[in-house]
């Protein structure tokens, strides 16, 4: 349903917009031909691209691929790209689902490990802070985590860049894009930065959560109760007071990583990692339909399903949700 | 020789921005093991100050404490946090006002149980398990073997407080503490529960802190009853003394305000007028001076001089300006007559 | 931010450069000199091995040599294709001569230029083994015609072959050999026929779409997957969007092949790379060449000019692009010539020179519409630029007068908003034409739509009073039809979409035609300079800046120099060894 509304939502923005702005279906499709081209050109290229059919004609069209797959024709033959079929780019012309998951591992390994980074950092950072409240520590932590919020990504990947790369030479030179699988040790040391900056926007959140969180769970009489066992207060803390402190973490943390999964745009775009959210960016600064309205229907299908997984966690997590 | 717990001049004071609060200034008291000791007061009095402070949990966390504790021939409030620390959960034990918010909403009763036994035994988690089970069998619970595995919102309020029980009962602890054990439950389950406490601790030879605002709670328990406000003990005495032979106008006003079978529980004999005290401004004098009925009787002194805690006689402590034959006439004549009416 | 981010970028820029120097020799003596790619090829060497590692900011418009349009693409192609003729690789003017690549020679004009043939080298072959015939240039082209499929090339074979209704070989299959406009004679001779004459005709032969494609291995618009090679490197992989590995072409025979070599063992190419990172990379060494068309990003400049150590390794050079300002004649005043002439004399060109980052990053103050590099340049300054770049007042208030409009009248200015130069421009004209009484109204639109709905839609334009429209131009190839006719011949004008912003000029347009008619290159040279004459003399345009690029050429890389042609480093002679 959801996905439903987005793809019509996309739709929408995509060709009434142009139109309110007094763009015919030939002033949409010079979008897509050559620096160049005739009038005929892109005459042919509308009519082509479906762009003189109705608006619910072409969304149809859309949906009809996704349940049936398309028929296209390359040049030399006709081509059938099997359901789920998101359709060809307008520029590229390239098939936009395999395009994306061929995306996919890059976007994971960028989401996931930065998560870890930040979940590991945040959490620790959050919890020593509000254990020391007050403390210089706490205030330290508290002003870079600000600053880690508030610095853009495009920033501090490239000062990062400079500094660890480039000066200290911490960092090997950022090759292509390879996968975990074929080389663990490039894949980390080309994603090491990506996954520290990205982190570090997240880290803070999580530090701020973390020491909100618990600094209200330690003043909680079940932590008076851990105590008066005579538990150690490294126990109390972690297994009694973090515990009850992730319950709203981890709510956070399948949000950002369901909106991450979707791409990470800035992020990529600054390491030219080729994940999906640089082909989010370049799709809408491309006006290219089809990737964008693919690029949305996976993004909102993976907020979609870190949400479920999130609610499922929680049940996992707090067993009072669990009867409820 | 000295007694099992025994307390001298406790003070507990908090720094705080707004100053310094006084919540146990000066308290004296000791217990024998198979003992009950009551301890009475209103909100804010500083009964659960007190007893944390026994245990040691305010030990570290920025409140200055002075006086002694004893238990068992150990002093604790010069002793090290980890010293005592071990001496938690095995040595003495304390049972929490609120179940529901005193055991953790994310592991199960048995869990915590097991845990409690485990710090202080070198035990399988199988074992301690069995424990667990048969603990929760102990206070009541029906089919324990089941309920180990429920969560503490799956309990009702009564069994929450039983399983609380347990888990302080866990390691036979030699001094236990209740802090309002029954407040949260209704009428029925309380006496359940005071019955089995008393049960428990003639079966465990343990000394026993009761502390409640409710005098009717400690009334059948106590052999000792220790009646504080502000911070500081204003009556001690034996159950009999606070019961039969009041001399302390605070204690006349919670007796008034017991609830009584026979009477609607709204309607109070003698309503204490007014506020409790600040503990960070207490009054001068003596700190019950501002609701006191009796204060013109002692003139100007209830508004300068602090009154000392005095013994009328064989043991019985009292802190009035009073005279002790003043007091026992105001109690004989004019107190006693109004909480007899039927 | 910007500063912080010039700071760090030239704290590692130096850095890198300083210690890649030091293992090149001692500090005293510069290894380099600025601009010393310009005319020579700087670090000559014939050593082989290695990879060559290029980056680029975002991708080609396609790799398929039938479906490109632009200078790095076509400068990138003939690593792997080879086209009939070619620019040959070498530094200065030379380099804008054509030769003979897949043809043994420039072509054959016979039917007074209507007709041209094309003698193919002997022995060069596919990747696969299999011999090059006329039959797969025929075919190369033929598919280039579908727009449908392959749409991003430029449309000049659409344009002036004799298609008849031919439309190529995907729409009208087994029809190849039926069609006439190409003809095949035998496997070594191609003939084209032209609807009207050509005399530029060997530049469309140079184009990418004239490289063979085997009929059998075209896969349409999945060709781009794996372009057949003729050339000496062939493709490895292509990861769309991401990566490109080019390795030897075991089947190119150098023999075959004066002007190319073969000195890497591999190349490959980043594609989508974050810019301002690249850069860094290529002052640090890490990338070997960026590709594409302007160099270093605002960025790095910084760093390469402010920097001794880093700016003997940099290049400023001309890239065939002028930066003007379209004078609308739709909109009075602006039908009378003395007011449009009253704009050119009055406009500051120092300060919009400025604007564009000044003399090395910018480009130089242009005299007339014509770059300067292009073939046929004639040196003209109809309006005293050189002697006062800032504007002629006196002379601009006379043609005022002449116009009618003494005191100067009020006009609006049109510019893209994202482009920073272009808003500034339009402010220095404010400022400079408000010394002679033209106030400016400035109205920025989003570039995107610039052409297709507001300066480029003359409806548009005049409705609005868009008086003045800044605008730039790049040249398709360095000779005069591929820089003119797209903008000043009247004849291209539609109604929206425009590259031409409205002028209008029969005297261009006839120049135009004469031009193109000329198979003699001298003559057909002096009549584009005639062309620049007429469209300075009719006042339609302000040109202002000849654009430069900023290139920068790692210490390590070799065989380097700024192509005239391509207006960016020559791709095919690099190496690193
Ligand atoms: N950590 C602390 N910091 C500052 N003040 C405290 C602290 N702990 C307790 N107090 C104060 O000490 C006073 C006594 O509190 P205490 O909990 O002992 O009262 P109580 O007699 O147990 O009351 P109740 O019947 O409501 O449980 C209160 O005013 C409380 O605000
Ligand atoms: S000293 Fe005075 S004021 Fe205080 S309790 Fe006794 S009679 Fe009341
Ligand atoms: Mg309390």
């Amino acid at each position: 349903m959801l996905l439903f509304v987005v793809s019509i939502a996309t739709f929408a923005i995509f060709f009434l917009v142009p139109r309110l702005a007094g763009m015919s279906a030939d002033d949409l499709a010079s979008r897509y031909v050559g620096k160049a081209a005739n009038a005929q050109v892109i005459h042919d290229t509308a009519i082509r691209l479906g762009f003189n059919d109705p608006v619910i004609v072409q969304y149809g069209r859309f949906v009809k691929g996704i349940f049936t797959g398309v028929d296209r024709n390359y040049g030399p033959g006709i081509e059938h790209c099997p359901a789920p079929c998101l359709g060809y780019s307008y520029v590229s012309q390239n098939p936009v689902l395999p395009d994306i998951l061929n995306r996919l591992p890059i976007t994971l390994s960028l989401a996931l490990g930065a998560a870890v980074v930040w979940v590991i950092f945040g959490v620790a950072t959050g919890v020593v802070s509000a254990l020391r409240r007050g403390s210089f520590f706490d205030r330290l932590s508290m002003g870079i985590a600000l600053a880690g919020v508030s610095l853009p990504i495009f920033f501090t990947g490239i000062v990062s860049l400079a500094i660890f790369r480039d000066q200290l030479g911490l960092v090997g030179d950022v090759a292509d894009w390879v996968p975990f699988s074929e080389d663990p040790l490039t894949w980390a040391n080309n994603l090491i930065l990506p996954w520290v900056t990205l982190a570090f926007l997240y880290a803070a959140g999580y530090a701020r959560l973390t020491r909100a969180g618990m600094l209200e769970t330690m003043s909680e009489d079940y932590i008076r109760t851990a105590r008066a066992k005579g538990l150690a207060e490294r126990v109390v803390v972690l297994k009694h007071g973090l515990r009850a402190t992730l319950t709203p973490v981890l709510t956070m943390f399948g949000l950002d990583l369901g909106l991450l999964l979707g791409g990470a745009v800035l992020t990529e775009s600054t390491f030219s990692l080729p994940g999906i959210g640089k082909y989010a960016v370049d799709a809408i600064s491309n006006n290219d339909l089809p990737q964008v309205m693919g690029v949305t229907l996976i993004a909102a299908a993976f907020i979609i399903l870190a949400n479920l997984i999130v609610d499922l966690l929680y049940a996992v997590v707090d067993p009072r949700v669990r009867l409820a | 020789m000295s007694p099992f717990l025994d307390v001298k001049d406790l003070k507990i004071h908090f720094p705080t921005d707004d100053g310094l609060v006084r919540s146990v200034d000066g308290v004296t008291f000791g217990l024998e093991r198979g003992k009950t000791l009551g301890i009475v007061g209103e909100s804010g009095s500083g009964k659960s100050v007190t007893s944390l402070g026994i245990l040691g949990l305010h030990k570290g966390r920025g409140a200055n404490i002075s006086g002694e504790i004893w238990l068992d021939g150990e002093e604790l409030v010069g002793a090290s946090q980890e010293h005592v620390r071990g001496l938690r959960g095995k040595k003495m034990a304390m049972i929490f006002q609120d179940p529901l918010s005193a055991m953790h909403p994310f592991y199960t009763v048995g869990d915590q149980i097991v845990e409690a036994y485990r710090i202080h035994n070198k035990v399988t988690k199988a074992v301690a398990r069995k424990h667990a089970i048969d603990m929760l069998g102990r206070v009541g619970i029906p089919e324990p073997g089941r309920r180990v595995d429920s969560y503490p919102h799956e309990f009702s309020g009564g069994m929450r407080q039983r399983a609380m029980i347990a888990m302080a009962l866990s390691c036979d602890p030699e001094l236990l503490i209740a802090d309002e054990p029954t407040t949260a439950l209704d009428v029925t389950v309380q006496a359940q529960i005071l019955d089995l406490m008393r049960d428990l601790q003639r079966e465990f030879d343990s000394a026993l802190i009761i502390i409640t605002h409710d005098l009717g709670v400690v009334a059948e328990l106590s052999d000792d009853i220790l009646v504080m406000y502000g911070g500081k003990c204003i009556e001690y005495g034996s159950a009999d003394d606070i019961f039969y032979r009041p001399e302390h106008p605070y204690t006349w006003g919670l007796l008034g305000s017991m609830p009584r079978l026979d009477r609607e529980p709204t309607e109070r004999l003698l309503p204490i007028k007014g506020s409790p005290p600040s503990l960070i401004n207490v009054p001068p004098g003596c700190a019950f001076h501002p609701r006191c009925p009796y204060t013109e009787r002692t003139g100007d002194k209830a508004r300068t001089e602090a009154p000392a805690l005095a013994e009328t006689e064989g043991g019985h402590l009292v802190r009035c300006h009073m005279s002790p034959a003043e007091r026992r006439d105001l109690w004989e004549n004019e107190i006693k007559p109004v909480l007899e009416t039927p | 931010m910007t500063a912080a981010l010039a700071l760090v970028a030239s704290a590692c820029g130096g850095g890198g450069g300083g210690s890649k120097s030091s293992t090149g020799g001692g500090d005293a003596a510069p290894a380099s000199q600025y601009k010393a790619a310009v005319t020579q090829v700087v670090n000559p060497s014939t050593k082989t091995g290695g990879t060559l590692r290029m980056g680029m900011p975002g991708d080609f418009d396609s790799v398929d040599p039938g479906d490109m349009y632009y200078g790095y693409a076509w400068n990138f192609a003939r690593f792997y294709t080879r086209a009939l003729t070619m620019f040959k690789p070498v530094p200065g003017e030379e380099g804008l001569q054509l030769v003979g690549d897949l043809a043994e020679d420039l072509g054959k004009p016979s039917d007074g230029g209507k007709t041209w043939t094309y003698k193919l080298r002997e022995g060069v072959k596919f990747e696969d083994g299999t011999p090059v015939t006329s039959k797969d240039v025929k075919y190369a082209v033929a598919r280039s015609l579908d727009k449908d499929i392959l749409p991003s090339g430029p449309t000049y074979f659409n344009d002036w072959l004799d298609t008849g209704d031919y439309t190529g070989p995907y729409k009208m299959k087994g029809k190849l050999d039926s069609w006439k406009g190409i003809e095949t004679p035998d496997d070594r001779t191609i003939v084209f026929h032209l609807k009207k004459a050509y005399g530029g005709f060997d530049y469309f032969a140079m184009l990418p779409q004239t490289a063979p494609v085997p009929e059998a291995k075209d896969t349409g618009s999945k060709y781009k997957e794996h372009p057949v090679a003729t050339g000496p490197y062939m493709f490895k992989s292509h990861e769309l969007t991401k990566r490109i590995e080019l390795v030897k072409n075991p089947n190119w025979d150098a023999a075959t092949d004066p002007n190319r070599k073969q000195l890497n063992d591999s190349i490959e190419v980043l594609l989508g790379q974050n810019e301002d990172d690249l850069d860094q990379r290529l002052l640090s060494g890490k990338i070997d060449v960026k590709v594409n068309s302007t160099g270093v990003a605002a960025n790095a400049r910084k760093t390469v000019l402010t920097d001794e150590k880093v700016k003997q390794y940099a290049d400023s050079a001309l890239i065939d692009r002028t930066w003007f300002t379209n004078i609308n004649g739709d909109v009075k005043p602006f039908d009378n010539i003395h007011c449009r002439k009253a704009v050119l004399y009055a406009a500051d060109r120092s300060a919009i020179q400025g604007a564009y980052g000044g003399p090395d990053a910018g480009g130089d103050v242009a005299l007339s519409l014509m770059p300067p590099k292009m073939t046929g340049y004639q040196k003209i300054d109809p309006y005293g630029v050189e002697a006062t770049p800032g504007g002629n007042v006196d002379k601009a208030k006379e043609e005022l007068a002449a116009c009618g409009q003494p005191n100067g009248f009020s006009t609006t200015i049109s510019f893209r908003n994202e482009r920073a130069a272009e808003k500034q421009t339009a402010e220095a004209l404010q400022q400079s034409l408000g010394r002679v009484g033209i106030k400016l109204d400035l109205k920025g639109y989003p570039q995107g739509d610039y052409f297709k709905l507001y300066a480029g839609k003359p409806d548009f334009a005049k409705k609005n009073g868009l008086g003045l429209m800044v605008y730039g131009w790049g040249a398709d190839y360095p000779e005069g039809f591929g820089f003119f006719q797209q903008i000043v011949d009247s004849r291209v004008i539609r109604p929206a979409g425009n590259t031409n912003l409205g002028v209008k000029d029969p005297k261009i347009d006839a120049l135009i035609d004469q031009a193109a008619a000329e198979t003699d290159a001298t003559k057909r040279g002096a009549i584009w300079a005639q062309v620049d004459k007429q469209v300075m003399d009719s006042a339609f345009i302000l040109p202002y800046v000849w654009a430069h690029g900023l290139f920068y050429r790692p210490p390590t890389l070799k065989n380097v120099f700024v192509s005239q042609n391509w207006g960016m480093y020559e791709f095919l002679t690099l190496s690193t060894q």
